[in-house]
């Protein structure tokens, strides 16, 4: 095994690898907080008691955990390309084969099955803060916006994170799957340097040890993130 | 097209898909099986008292858990083509360059790292009492673990283990990704000869979701059975 060709510059492939870490980190985080904020929604939605409301967010998550997501990934790039040229040709006039930006599929893609996984993750939370809490709120004559923003959010916030570290770890694996539609993050260019070096272990190695280390580094920064929503917990009390 | 026509191409594909069905079975079943088996052994060292078999068991679980199942099925498929003289000397080629060999390998390793952290949680939670009692009627280590500890961990673990059996489903279709024509791969094929991806990806939604139904209301089924001894709280 040759480490020589990961190194830094023309003669290596150690700066690809980097800008490939980049890639893969900006779609992660991307498709976390939009997956995150969809999540909550349809984690509201759960919550709201109404069968209207109630329904289709059940049919969404059952639905999203229940497809491999590289299917999900084909079916919006190419069936989603597909339905694309179909409506510029029928209803534009546009004959022409429409291509969807695969980073913009990628970060959606992730952020749908992230939102499936974040919302039971959130309703859980919710439900987890204490009832006396929500009636000590209403005691004190807070509306019910000041007592969802005041009380509950603060709480369910700090009971969600241990869960959405875990959806942190899914969607940054989840990235790899970008690489089948030809967004250059870690995987693909680590396929990339194989085909041209033929040192296809050298390359999924090094791609093996930098997701590793990711996830390392930013399951630290979630034990951060963690001790400052435990401030001012009380422990067994 | 009229809009019949969509669904009759619908059903078109999933007939096409079903042949995908039992591979798809196949490689999640073997590779469970598989990864249970070794689970067993890697949960028995991350609850051991001795340091180096924990700090192996917890390495390899640490490795397969944070990095991508694609990556690890890449690494096997591909990255042993690298060493191809080495496996060659060792009689193991043979195997290595088989796209369904490398499948379950790396599925099965993977689902070993969370089986394993299932049934050592599983094993935890078994009351020390029990342990206790079986070993004062005079029960030998090896036999209180398969008689008395280990089923106790299964029905703590059973709930979370659907889970894993659904995740496992799932990703049988990065298999697809190694030439290998289940439920994914022949929905690339057809799409690809088709040009008409929309249908032929949603039909095979349609199978995996039919799959995990039938998982799931296997799985309740199987909690009822294995809690049939346990008192009900009234």
């Amino acid at each position: 095994m040759d480490l020589g060709i990961l190194a830094w510059g023309d003669t290596g492939w150690g700066d690809e690898l980097a800008r490939g870490v980049l890639t893969t980190v900006a779609i992660a985080s991307a498709a976390y907080l939009v997956g995150a904020a969809l999540g909550t929604l349809l984690a509201a939605m759960k919550l709201s008691g109404t069968p209207a409301m109630n329904v289709p967010a059940a049919v969404y998550t059952t639905t999203m955990r229940g497809i491999p997501e590289m299917l999900v990934i084909y079916l919006v790039f190419f069936g989603g390309g597909a339905l694309s040229s179909w409506i510029a040709s029928s209803v534009l006039g546009i004959h022409d084969r429409v291509d969807l930006p695969s980073f913009a599929v990628g970060v959606v893609c992730i952020a749908l099955s992230v939102a499936a996984y974040a919302c039971e993750v959130i309703r859980g939370a919710v439900l987890a803060v204490p009832g006396g809490q929500i009636e000590a709120a209403e005691a004190v004559g807070m509306t019910r916006s000041q007592r969802n923003r005041l009380v509950v959010a603060p709480q369910a916030f700090r009971m969600a994170l241990p869960g959405m570290t875990n959806v942190w770890q899914f969607a940054l694996k989840d990235t790899a799957l970008v690489s089948i539609i030809g967004v250059t993050e870690v995987m693909r260019t680590a396929s990339i340097g194989s085909d041209a070096t033929k040192q296809p272990f050298t390359f999924y190695f090094a791609a093996l040890v930098i997701f590793i280390v990711i996830a390392y580094l930013s399951q630290r920064l979630f034990v951060r993130l963690q001790a400052s929503a435990d401030r001012g917990v009380r422990w067994g009390s | 097209m009229g809009f019949l026509d969509h669904f009759a191409f619908i059903a078109e594909a999933l007939a096409h898909l079903s042949v995908g069905i039992p591979r798809t079975i196949l490689l999640a079943v073997a590779s469970l099986l598989i990864g249970f088996v070794l689970a067993i052994g890697v949960a028995a060292a991350l609850l051991s008292q001795a340091f180096l078999p924990r700090w192996i068991a917890n390495g390899y679980v640490y490795i397969f858990r944070s990095s991508p199942l694609l990556v690890q099925i890449f690494l096997i498929y591909y990255g042993s083509g690298q060493f191809r003289s080495l496996f060659e000397s060792l009689g193991l080629w043979g195997l290595f360059r088989e796209a369904w060999f490398c499948a379950i390998l790396a599925l099965a390793l993977n689902t070993c790292a969370y089986q394993a952290v299932l049934i050592a949680g599983g094993l935890r939670a078994v009351p020390w009492g029990q342990i206790e009692a079986a070993q004062a009627v005079g029960m030998s280590r090896c036999r209180v673990f398969v008689t008395v500890a280990f089923p106790q961990a299964l029905r703590h673990a059973l709930p979370a283990y659907s889970n894993e059996v659904v995740l496992m489903i799932k990703a049988t279709a990065l298999a697809s990704t190694i030439t290998i024509l289940e439920i994914t791969g022949l929905a690339k094929q057809m799409a690809s000869e088709t040009y008409r991806p929309f249908e032929v990806f949603a039909a095979a939604g349609l199978v995996y979701i039919a799959l995990n139904g039938a998982v799931a209301a296997g799985f309740t089924r199987g909690e009822r059975f294995l809690r049939r001894n346990v008192a009900q709280r009234t």
